[in-house]
Formats: structure tokens, sequence, C-alpha cells
């Protein structure tokens, strides 16, 4: 058994200090880095959110000129969906796995490296744009084309941001997904897996088929503009509306990709809390591949104004209503899961249930959008500014905080300070509800979005947005020092932290040791 | 610092009460969507509101069992966790309810849908070609055609002045239609896609190049209706808004017969000779509506994206070949071609103008003739 001794030494030994990082193949460090990469684009892409609701506070044009303010509101689309959402994401995927399914690693440990590292140089090729001639990409996120051929010289470097940006989440997908099919701790079957383990299964499947479309999508974009093809241009046959087309069928599978790993810590949370078993488990993940089927065949709902067919409009709308079959489901799981159960009420489950209510208002109000005839006077405004802000904001970084907060004691092996996580919840949803609720009544009064300025009725509305918008702002500074001083020191966490905690991560120390488990845990 | 953070909520929090009450106190400010003046905004309210109440009463109910769970089952009461984890029965009943309501709403909705897309049997038919960053407009039957753009002035939008009741909902020429006709829009663009949206009529199309989208309205009130460009289409999305004005059949008749005399009597103008000084008072009015938005007022342009004409090697070289690019556009950039939007004698004025302002001083002098024989 000498050799065996000699390997456990080996592995030991891994490099210190930034060298640590740089190299690391180890799944917890990974995660620790995509969770911090995250953090940090979640406040640059808040810093610009500052800066459009900074303008928006007053008719007129104060602090930045239209051309500018178009950037802004495409790269803060830009930073949170790919720096912020999607890299928090991978980051939990990483840290939770590997412990909620028995293994010592990811299985692709140095893709999962690379798949990292990529990140960094992507968002620096984006963030750089802002200071090039003719201005950072101001075409909005969709980057639809005329408009998009139209950005000055940051024009390649953002589709080459694009496809670094699609190049590690492909690369993540696939690590996920060889890890959930293969390192299994024996015992441990599908359909004992966490929800959270299933829902980011069923994730990574649909970030491998989309990721590739947007890539080739964003590629006749580029040809187009610098190889005189005309994939998109009428005058030379091609299609302006295909690029929508394509895009959308990358992008609303994407929407599903932002809040299936939501669901799937919401459903880990709230059991945990209730001190009662998730009601409805193979439901729950039967309704979650329901969801991510119906995600391929809904694409032109955002689309409705482009002048379809009557037949693909009720084709759109009638698949795009059933979406809210499963998703019901899902709700009424949760709420199942509490009734009669023996609540508490600490930070993450805070989350958790804000994220249920708030995520159910945005659930109405896209059923709302579903509705093609009424589509028509939504379509562009601010009330769809509101939905996507409430299904983004109040459920995918909701059920991220949630996250951070309820493992975050796992590990760092620390406890956070209750008391400011409970103050940072109560802040940010009073802040975050003065903030996109009132761009309901700004979107029905008729406000389009994407605009720096607007006719003096939307004011008031507006203010109260803004207000709503630096709370919410500076709160989340509360949210980074709550961090901080968990990773620092705080009261010793047990291998449980929660009573109610069931699962393996919950078996093995706080912090958990460096190859997970080593041994591969029995499941009954 | 915490408690300035919490002190600072609550001002904001006091802030926003105050503001929710001056704001329900004017009657005027929309919360809901409109009801709107065309049978299409009608039904598009009836649907909005239709959802709206289900949606209510579903989460009435949801957050409803939620709340009484919250409140009653938590530990800190005493409760004990009940173990059950499923529940074949209540999940199928849940599946189904909310697909048969999900039906119940899908057919009043496609009742609406097939009503809106039915432009069949149009009395009057009008081309709108989005441009950046204005609209234009041709009747079809009546021969009638204009641009419309926006008039509200820079002094107000850069806050130097106080800003006005229609506030960049205002336009120089507004789209005039008969009511109780069925208007048919034959929707396109020139450049980029924009959309077209005047919530009061209850649609909004895209204008897309190199397609011709359909939407159709019949108002039932005289009146003036506002609206803006619904799709980003770039710096100045914001500032194209739309203005719809609903005559009754004669004084519509009148405004044809008004617009009609008004093409002519430019056509006759552009026949004579002008002076610098005409040409230069129309240039800059000319410039102001199509020029000033990329090459600014003081011609210097926004460097990186839109050339400077202040000294530029366009406005002070050869007339001809400024007189070309006026015209024909330059390929590859935004530099729109403005032959077909503008008329002999403005495009004269415009580039007599870039000429000779700002210190130019070509002294070169284009009169409407030389357009027409550059055409």
């Amino acid at each position: 058994m000498s050799t065996a001794t000699a390997h456990e030494e080996h592995h030991e030994e891994h490099p210190s200090g930034l060298a640590r990082w740089v190299f690391t193949t180890n799944h917890k460090d990974i995660g620790t880095l995509y969770l911090l990469f995250a953090l940090l684009m979640f406040m640059v892409g808040g810093a610009m959110a500052m800066i459009i609701r900074a303008e928006l506070f007053e008719p007129g044009l104060q602090f930045v000129e239209p051309q500018f303010f178009n950037s802004m509101t495409t790269m803060h689309a830009l930073v949170m969906i790919f720096g912020a959402v999607m890299p928090a994401f991978v980051g939990l995927a990483n840290w939770l796995i590997p412990i909620m399914l028995g293994a010592p690693d990811m299985a692709l440990p140095r893709m999962n490296n690379w798949s990292f590292w990529i990140l960094p140089f992507a968002f620096a090729i984006l963030l750089s744009t802002l200071f090039m001639e003719g201005g950072a990409p101001a075409g909005g996120w969709t980057m639809y084309p005329p408009l998009v051929l139209q950005t000055g010289n940051a024009f390649p470097f953002l589709i080459f941001a694009v496809h670094l940006m699609g190049i590690s989440s492909i690369m993540g997908a696939i690590n996920v997904i060889v890890t959930i099919v293969n390192m299994r701790a024996p015992g441990m079957t599908m359909m004992k897996m966490p929800l959270f383990v299933w829902t980011w299964l069923i994730t990574a499947y649909l970030l491998i088929a989309t990721m590739p479309v947007l890539a080739g999508s964003v590629t006749m974009l580029l040809t187009d503009r610098f190889f005189d093809t005309s994939f998109f241009d009428a005058a030379g046959g091609g299609d302006p509306v295909m690029f929508q087309h394509i895009f959308w069928f990358f992008g609303h599978p994407e929407v599903y990709i932002l809040i299936l790993p939501a669901f799937g810590i919401v459903s880990q949370i709230i059991p945990t809390f209730a001190r009662k078993p998730l009601f409805g488990y193979s439901s729950m993940v039967y309704a979650t591949a329901s969801i991510a089927f119906l995600s391929f065949i809904v694409w032109a709902h955002h689309m409705f104004t482009v002048g379809m067919p009557l037949t693909g409009e009720l084709f759109f709308m009638y698949a795009t209503m059933l979406i809210a079959v499963p998703t019901g489901v899902k709700v009424f799981n949760w709420v199942s899961t509490m009734w009669k159960g023996s609540m508490t009420f600490e930070t993450p489950m805070l989350f958790a249930l804000g994220f249920v209510i708030m995520f159910t208002i945005g659930g109405f109000s896209g059923l709302m959008l579903a509705i093609a005839p009424v589509d028509f006077q939504y379509h562009d405004t601010y009330f769809v500014v509101a939905h996507f802000h409430y299904v983004l904001v109040t459920g995918a970084v909701f059920a991220i905080m949630g996250a951070a907060y309820y493992w975050m004691p796992k590990w760092t092996g620390h406890m956070y300070d209750e008391k400011l996580g409970k103050l940072h919840f109560w802040l940010s949803t009073i802040s975050v509800n003065v903030l996109f609720f009132p761009q309901h009544f700004l979107g029905l009064a008729g406000m389009p979005r994407r605009i720096p300025d607007y006719s003096t009725q939307f004011t008031e509305f507006n203010q109260m947005s803004s207000i709503g918008g630096f709370a919410f702002g500076l709160t989340q500074l509360l949210f980074v020092y709550i961090v901080f001083k968990t990773i620092r020191g705080g009261e010793k966490a047990s291998e449980q932290v929660w009573e109610g905690a069931h699962g393996l991560e919950w078996t093995l120390s706080s912090p958990p040791p460096y190859h997970s488990f080593s041994t591969a845990p029995e499941i009954k | 610092m915490l408690i300035s953070k919490i002190k600072r909520a609550l001002t904001a929090s006091a802030g926003v009460a105050a503001l929710l009450s001056a704001t329900t106190a004017s009657a005027e400010y929309g919360l809901n969507l409109t009801e709107g003046v065309t049978p299409i905004s009608q039904g598009a309210y009836d649907m909005h509101m239709l959802i709206l109440w289900v949606c209510v009463a579903i989460g009435v109910v949801v957050f409803g069992a939620m709340f009484i769970s919250i409140i009653n089952h938590r530990k800190s009461k005493g409760a004990k966790p009940a173990q059950f984890h499923e529940s074949t029965a209540v999940e199928i009943v849940w599946t189904i309810v909310p697909f048969i309501i999900l039906v119940s709403m899908a057919i009043p909705a496609t009742k609406a849908l097939v009503a809106m897309e039915d432009t069949s049997n149009s009395d009057l038919n009008i081309k709108v070609t989005g441009y950046q960053w204005k609209w234009g407009y041709d009747y079809m039957d009546e021969g009638v055609s204009f641009m419309s753009t926006l008039t509200t002035p820079r002094e107000q939008i850069y806050n130097e002045q106080p800003k006005g009741e229609n506030y960049l909902l205002e336009v120089d020429n507004p789209v005039v239609v008969p009511v109780n006709k069925k208007v048919r829009l034959l929707v396109t663009s020139n450049d980029v896609i924009h959309a077209w949206w005047v919530p009061k009529l209850g649609m909004k199309k895209d204008a897309i190049p190199g397609f011709i989208n359909e939407m159709w309205f019949k108002i039932d009130e005289e009146g003036t209706y506002r609206g803006q460009c619904a799709e980003l289409c770039g710096k100045d999305h914001g500032f194209m808004p739309i203005v719809v004005v609903a005559k009754n059949e004669a004084d519509y008749q009148q405004w044809v017969s008004e617009q009609k005399g008004a093409k002519a009597a430019d056509a006759a103008a552009a026949d004579r000779d002008w002076t610098m000084a005409e040409l230069m008072e129309r240039g800059e009015k000319a410039y102001n509506t199509s020029c000033v938005a990329c090459h600014q007022a003081t011609g210097e342009g926004i460097p990186g994206a839109f050339p400077a004409l202040k000294g530029g090697a366009i406005a002070t070289g050869p007339k001809a070949q400024h007189l070309d690019i006026v015209m024909n556009g330059k390929a590859g950039t935004a530099m729109a071609a403005y032959a077909g939007q503008l008329s002999d004698l403005d495009l004269a004025a415009i580039v007599t103008y870039e000429r000779n302002a700002w210190g130019n001083d070509t002294g070169d002098l284009v009169q409407p003739a030389e357009v027409k024989a550059a055409r």
C-alpha cells in the first residue's frame, strides 16, 4: 500500500499563493474563482445600472449622451448575463456537484481550469471596448442587425468576447454532464440525486445545444461586416429577421439556463428550513425536463411584432402559455413542501421565500406577455423590463444569494453574521420592489425601453424606480462585506451546519477536505 | 456606516411613499394599459384585464397558502413537521386545472389575434418608412408624402429651457387620417429596424429594411394620438416620436388638398434661381431637421462616430462630390442617401449651407436646378 500513500501525499502538495489559483484543477478552488468573478461582474454590471438609473431619474439629458446610454444598457445586460449570473451558477456547480454526488472532484479538472480562465480574458476584451473609438457596443445585448453592424471599432471585439464566453460555457457544461453521468457514488441513482444536480444536468444540455447556435449567429454577423456576405442584409438577398430567429433559438433556452439552477437551489433550501422532505421530487424532475423541452419551441414569442404569419403567432402563443403548467407545478410543490412543516427563517430561507413570491410575480407577467394580442402593446416597453428583472434579479440573483448564505458555512467553515444577512435580505427585498414594480406601470403607460430620455408623464415612476435602484445597489455592498467577513472568520460551522439539512455535502467537514470524497460514500 | 445606510433606506422609502400619494392624486397619470380609441386597442385591453385578474386570483390562492404556512407552520410555534412528500392525485389536479385555465384564455386570445391581423378591405393605405431617426409617410392613393421629425428644441432636452407639454412627443408633420375609416399601414425601413407604435391605436409593428409589414387601425374619435419608436434603432431611438391626428372626413380632405398645394408650390420654387441669403436660411432649417443628429449644430460631428463638416474634406472639397454624398449616401457608414427623402430645393439649400456655415466660407452656391440635373 506504500504506493497508495505516496500517491495521496503527492496530491497534498499543491502550490500556494497566486499559482494556486492560476494552475488549480481543484473543483472547490475553481468554484471559488467563479463565484468571486461573478461577484465582481455583478458590481461592474451594477455600476452600469446605476448610470442608467441616474440618467433616467429626470426627463432631459443630465449625465450621459444617448449613444453612451445605449452602450450602458447593452453592456449591463452582457455583463450581468454572461459575467455574473452564468459564472455564479457554474461556480455553484463546481463547488456542489462533486460533494453532492460523493465524488472526489469534477471529471475533467484541467478543462475546468481552462473554462474558468477564459472568462477574465473574455470580459477584459468586452470591457475594453468602453475605451475604443466609436464607443462600446450600443445595439442592445440582442445584437440585432443591421443596427449592430453600425458598431465602431468595438464590433469584432464584441463578437470575439461572445465566442470566448460561449467556449467557456460549453466546456463547463461538458464537465458537468461527464461528472454527473460518471462520478456518482455507489447507490446514488439518478432519481436519488439532489434537485440542484438534476437542474444543472438539464441546464448543461441546454448550454451545449444552444451556445453553438449563438456562436454561429454572431459569426455570420462578423462575415456580413468584414467579408461581404449578406446573411442578414436584405439588399444582398439576406434576411434581418433570420438573425432574430437564430438568436432567440439560443436566447430562449438561455433564459432557462439562467433560471433552472435557481429552481434547484430553492429546492434544496426550502426542505432544509421546513424540516420536511421536498414535495413531489419526481414531478420536479419531470417539470424541469418539460420546461427545457418547451424552451426550444417558444423562441418567436420574443418576435411577435416582426410580422410573422398568423399561424406562426398562434403556435408560439400556445406553446409559450404551456410553459406555465410545469412552472406552476414547481411553485405548488415548493408551497406544499412548506405546508405543515416546522419552519425557521434564517437568511437562506428568506431568500428562497422571496424567490418563490417574486419569481412567481415575474411568471405572471410572463404569462401576460405570452398572449400575442396584448404583447403587441407590452412588447419593447418597460413592462418587459419589469418582467425579466423580476425573474432574473428577484429570481436568479436572489436564489444565488440564498445559495451563498446556505453553503457559505460549508465552504468557509465559518457562520456568516445572521443579523447582517437578514438586514441584507430585507433591504434588498424592499428596494428591489421599489426599483422594478413601478416599471410595470411605466410600460403599461407606454414608455418604450432602451430610451435615455422620456416624456414628462413618466417622471414620477422613474424617480421611484431610480431611488429603489440606488438603494438596491448600495445594499449589495453590504453583501460583499458579509461575504468577506465570513471568509476571514466567524463562529465555527459544524459539519451539519443546518438542523434540517440532508445530503452528502453535510457529511463532510466544514470546509471540506481538499479531495472531497477520497473514498466513495455508500448510499442506502 | 450601517446606520447611515438604514437612514438612507428610510428616507428613500418615505420619499417613495410621498411620490406614490402624489401620483395617485393626479388622475391623468396612467397605472394601467390604455383602452385606446380603436377596436384593436379595446381587444388588447380586454385580454389584458382578463389575464391580469386570472393572475391575481391564482396569486391570492398560492401566496395565501404560502402565508398561512409561514404564519402557522413555524418551529417557534412548536409546529412538528409532517413527513408527507407526494400525492399523485393532488399533482394530477394541479397539472390539469392550470391547463384548463390556459385553454380558456387561449380561446379569446385567438379571436382577438385573428381580428388584429385582418388587414383586408382597407379604406386608406399609408406607407410608413423608418429612418434613423425620423418617420416618412407616403399616402399611396393621394400622392401625399412627407417626413415627420421631432420638434422638441435641443434646449429643452439639455435642460436649458423648461420642458413643453408634449416634450419628446411632438413632430413637425403629423400623420393625418380620417376617423371611422380602416387605415392600413405598410411598414418598412430604410436603414435599421424600427417599430411603429401609438399605444392608443393598440398595436405595434416592426419596420424592417427589405420587408413590408402590415397593420391597421380604425379610430373612433377625433383627436391627437402620440407614440414613439419601439425598437432600439441607435443613438436617437428615444427621439423619433409619432403623432397621429384623426380628423373628420371633410377636414381630412381639406388637409389633403393643402398638402398637394404645398407640394406644387415647392416644385415651382425650385425652378427659379435662389440667392445665397435665401439658401442659407432655408439650408439652416433643413440641416437642423435632417443632418443635425449626427453632424451636430456646430458642424463638428461626433469624433469616432460621425465626421466633422466644419473644415471637413467633403464640405470644403469639390462641390459635385459633396452633392453626390448627400444625395446618394456613403456605403458602409451611417450616412444615408437623401435624394429620395428631400426635395431639390432642400438638398440645394443643405449643401449650400454646409459649404458656407461654421467658417467653411467656400462661397459656393448650389441651385435647385443643379440638383435636378444631378438626379
